[in-house]
């Protein structure tokens, strides 16, 4: 797949999870392409599929069914250390509960998937780059998650997911646990992010969110309405 | 190295249970180290004492002899199978005994000691003084460091021996000299040979001891001896005490396993808190490892930041341990054996290393089930537990 192809293509693709009370259909053959440089936001009711789309983006998870390839690769043909690896280099995680490390301060945070792609670390330039980035003060670098705002940490786990300069940001809510004015300010900076070249690729219930994408999917039970 | 740095954090943020682990760890690592300290210092003490005796051969008549009453063995050995022993080990020293026990009377009181009859010569070879000088004629005895405590025996005092009451003059005391396979004099009175064929009509030696001038004959010439009376037929029989000498060791070093044993127990218990620690550790954290593993760290880079947990809770551990098991070796071995010389040799100091590998090895073995938990958690999953 070239350049020019999509950054990432379900074919057919199916998620059934086994449960002892019957196969839950998460999926049912989902076609999708994402070329890059999108700005895709995934809407729908809770329970819809959503977020099991978005975790096979990531890479979190591997199709039961048809085939899913990301920067070219065939997911399902991946071992785990290769799973990890192409989310690692390739794909940055935006989470609606910002799930920063909690042992971790500001910049070790951010400095952690480049220590793991890397094997090192430290207050380098690119981490003050990409803190400079997200708009966050410098008197804050030392502290630690639970000292920041919501808003602030938001901003944090965003720079955590530039530091490898990834070509592809999921966002799974990232203003779903912020108040409207903060909210706005995130997804300003996603918007940035996006015009600066990334694939942006957001779920979110909240149209006034979802307006900031220039595509916009909707998932209903497992299918793509 | 990020994560050791986590886990490190990890176990500062619950130090409690932490601390908790560490003192189980703790007392394991010292357990094991002073019991093996403690066996060790038993080991050695006692071959210290048994070393004196460790270059003696023995040789007594096959028949008779030994233990009976005074002039009783028809059978013992002769001054000329003597004489041949002597040829026999050469430059190695020989000294024919008699060994029998009677009643005695020290001051007034009535008991019962062990005699010893000996060449005058020989008795300096065979035993040192504490007090007085060696056997001065036949009317002079050596009293054992034990009867002279009992009877208040001093050089000079009189000491009547056996029905007929011998008059005999403590010319000295010996020094105390422990349990023997060869003589045991702390309970004896020694006497000369002369006063022990005149009094008991004893004519031929029940025992001859061969102490031998470099250990490592002691086998050429145990051999020699053997060869040189008993080829045909067994006329005597020799008892190298240096092979007692070994098989006592051996025991008391498979007492000294075994005390290390049950020490190893209480560190099994410490494996079982930290096995507890961590499998906590990894529940309470499996969203963090949800957030770690998706955004890009290998399974294997979990399993260790988890190892390297344990791991600090064992090397924390080991270390205090060890520290420890020096005042617990200390106490252990001043309690029982009332000295601590053999604490700082290195065949015990090597129990402090022991204890401590063992530490360290049990909490690696603790942590790995856990951390391998903690690796293969679903990303997924791990992300939605709250």
């Amino acid at each position: 797949m070239n350049e020019e192809g999509p950054i990432i293509r379900f074919t057919g693709v199916t998620k059934v999870y086994p449960l002892p009370a019957g196969d839950v259909v998460a999926l049912d053959h989902v076609s999708l392409d994402v070329m890059p440089g999108e700005f895709l936001a995934i809407m729908g009711p809770s329970g819809s599929g959503k977020s099991t789309l978005l975790n096979l983006m990531g890479c979190l998870d591997t199709p039961t069914s048809g085939t899913l390839f990301i920067k070219g690769k065939d997911v399902g043909t991946l071992s785990d250390d290769e799973l990890t690896r192409l989310r690692r280099d390739h794909i940055g995680f935006i989470f609606q509960q910002f799930n920063l490390i909690p042992l971790l301060n500001v910049i070790e945070n951010v400095e952690f998937p480049r220590i793991l792609k890397e094997r090192e670390g430290g207050c380098t330039e690119r981490c003050l780059e990409v803190l400079a980035a997200v708009g966050l003060e410098e008197e804050l670098f030392s502290h630690t998650p639970a000292e920041l705002s919501g808003g602030q940490q938001q901003r944090v786990a965003i720079a955590r997911a530039l530091i490898n300069d990834p070509e592809i940001l999921l966002a799974d809510e990232p203003t779903g646990n912020l108040d409207t004015k903060t909210g706005t300010g995130i997804m300003e900076l996603l918007d940035e992010m996006n015009r600066r070249g990334r694939t942006v690729i957001m779920v979110t219930h909240d149209q006034n969110v979802a307006a900031y994408a220039r595509r916009r999917i909707t998932i209903v039970d497992g299918r793509i309405a | 190295m990020i994560f050791f740095e986590f886990a490190r954090r990890n176990v500062r943020l619950h130090w409690l249970r932490s601390l908790l682990a560490v003192i189980g760890i703790v007392i394991g690592v010292a357990a094991i180290a002073s019991m093996g300290i403690l066996g060790n210092s038993l080991v050695l003490s006692i071959s210290e004492t048994l070393t004196d005796v460790g270059d003696t051969i023995v040789i007594t008549p096959h028949t008779g002899g030994g233990n009976g009453p005074p002039g009783a063995s028809s059978k013992g050995i002769s001054d000329r199978q003597v004489t041949e022993i002597q040829r026999t080990v050469g430059s190695n020293i020989v000294v024919p005994l008699y060994v029998g026990g009677d009643r005695v009377v020290i001051g007034g009181e009535v008991g019962a000691a062990s005699i010893y009859g000996m060449r005058q010569e020989d008795v300096p070879e065979l035993l040192d003084l504490e007090d007085g000088v060696y056997l001065r004629g036949p009317t002079t005895a050596l009293a054992g460091a034990k009867i002279a405590e009992e009877y208040d025996l001093r050089v000079g005092s009189r000491v009547r021996v056996g029905d007929e009451e011998a008059r005999l003059r403590t010319s000295g005391i010996m020094k105390e000299r422990g349990v023997g396979f060869d003589i045991n004099p702390d309970y004896a009175l020694v006497v000369s040979d002369v006063f022990y064929q005149d009094f008991y009509g004893a004519d031929e030696w029940d025992q001859v001891i061969v102490k031998v001038r470099n250990l490592d004959d002691i086998d050429t010439v145990k051999a020699a001896i053997e060869d040189q009376f008993n080829r045909r037929e067994e006329v005597v029989n020799v008892l190298d005490t240096k092979a007692v000498l070994e098989t006592l060791i051996e025991t008391f070093n498979r007492i000294s396993t075994f005390t290390t044993a049950i020490g190893g127990i209480s560190l099994v218990v410490a494996g079982v808190s930290i096995f507890n620690v961590m499998m906590m550790s990894v529940t309470e954290r499996t969203k963090e490892i949800g957030v770690i593993r998706s955004i890009g760290a290998l399974q294997k880079e979990v399993l260790l930041m988890f190892l390297y947990e344990s791991l600090i809770l064992g090397l924390t551990g080991s270390a205090i341990g060890g520290l420890m098991s020096f005042f617990g070796g200390y106490l252990a071995v001043s309690v029982m054996l009332q000295d601590t010389s053999y604490l700082f040799v290195p065949s015990s100091l090597v129990y402090i290393l022991y204890g401590m590998g063992f530490g360290i090895g049990t909490s690696i073995l603790s942590g790995l089930y856990p951390a391998w938990k903690a690796s293969h958690v679903n990303p997924i999953e791990a992300l939605r537990h709250e």
